[in-house]
């Protein structure tokens, strides 16, 4: 009875898909809003050639606060919950290869992150991908060397005044009388160079930096509540 | 052409990842298998013209969501075993 039931869902699902699959013949052009996005007009207003960024920040810059708030969000929900349990914890000792290698990729690892967000707005990458590469060079770290102990507080504020900084810049632009989030609050400068697009690679580091810190920060709240017991 | 059988055969490998995510006992062996699957997928993006989408799901879905699983993983495991030694 319960499979029949569940039989009946996959059909009825099944039945309500199909249409979709079956008129999809591909895009031969872009759609009407992707269309307005790629206009020759707005990509001189931004004056960024990695237009997705423009579009993430500016345009759609309403979404990244809020996937920037959910993030912290959640930052701080882990930290609530997550209790610290007992204390003892017999480690295993890591290779020697596996420390040094460590040592070496780590600072070769943040450079890259903060590569990625400072040149978001001319290559792929951006903010959230430069900070999620900084967070995985941190947890390198502390796979390597279990014992290390992160400035927890020095993390929280570097978070918090990005975060603020971000806030601060998407109002100036609605103080100035641009609109909110506009990027045009600094000088657009010379296409393709490291600062042009306006306030793009600006608000791009800081959301690199507070993205890092708060996955950092997850991590090393994950790894400092295992124990033993 | 070779495009296509590229992308066909990563849609293969990513959805047997899946396979062995849902369905392997060992569960360390299916956490791997899940960030396999992010790697393939991020391969799969970069191939489709989305190297930004890439970007984060390599570092996000194959990096650090790996670890958290192994973190809770761990976590889980050592609470199971005490309550069978007390039961």
């Amino acid at each position: 009875m319960n499979k029949l039931f569940i039989l009946i869902i996959i059909v009825a699902l099944g039945s309500m898909l199909y249409p979709l699959v079956s008129s999809f013949d591909g895009n031969s052009e872009l759609s009407s809003l992707a269309q307005f996005y790629a206009q020759p007009d707005n990509i001189s207003k931004v004056n960024s050639p990695n237009l997705v960024t423009a579009i993430v920040v500016t345009y759609r810059g309403l979404d990244t606060m809020g996937e920037v708030t959910i993030l912290f969000l959640t930052a701080a929900i882990i930290a609530f919950f997550l209790k610290k349990g007992g204390t003892t914890r017999t480690l295993r000792l890591n290779s020697e290869i596996f420390k040094t290698s460590a040592k070496l990729l780590v600072p070769i690892i943040v450079m890259l992150g903060v590569y990625i967000f400072i040149n978001g707005h001319l290559s792929p990458g951006g903010g959230f991908q430069g900070g999620a590469v900084i967070a995985s060079a941190v947890i390198l770290m502390l796979l390597a060397s279990p014992n290390t102990k992160l400035k927890h507080n020095f993390f929280e504020a570097l978070e918090s005044t990005s975060g603020l900084v971000f806030v601060g810049l998407a109002a100036l632009g609605a103080l100035l009388g641009l609109g909110y989030l506009d990027n045009a609050i600094l000088p657009l400068g010379e296409f393709g160079k490291l600062f042009s697009a306006g306030a793009i690679p600006v608000i791009y580091s800081f959301v690199g930096l507070k993205v890092g810190a708060e996955l950092s920060n997850i991590l090393n709240k994950f790894q400092s509540v295992q124990s033993d017991k | 052409m070779s495009f296509l059988i590229i992308t066909v055969l990563l849609g293969a490998v990513m959805l047997a990842m899946a396979f062995i995510a849902i369905y392997h006992k060992k569960l360390i062996v299916a956490v791997i298998a899940t960030g396999a699957l992010g790697l393939f997928a991020s391969i799969l993006y970069l191939l489709l013209a989305a190297p930004d989408v890439a970007m984060t799901e390599a570092a996000i879905g194959s990096g650090l969501t790996t670890i958290i699983f192994f973190y809770v993983l761990n976590r889980i495991r050592t609470d199971a075993k005490e309550e069978e030694n007390e039961a």
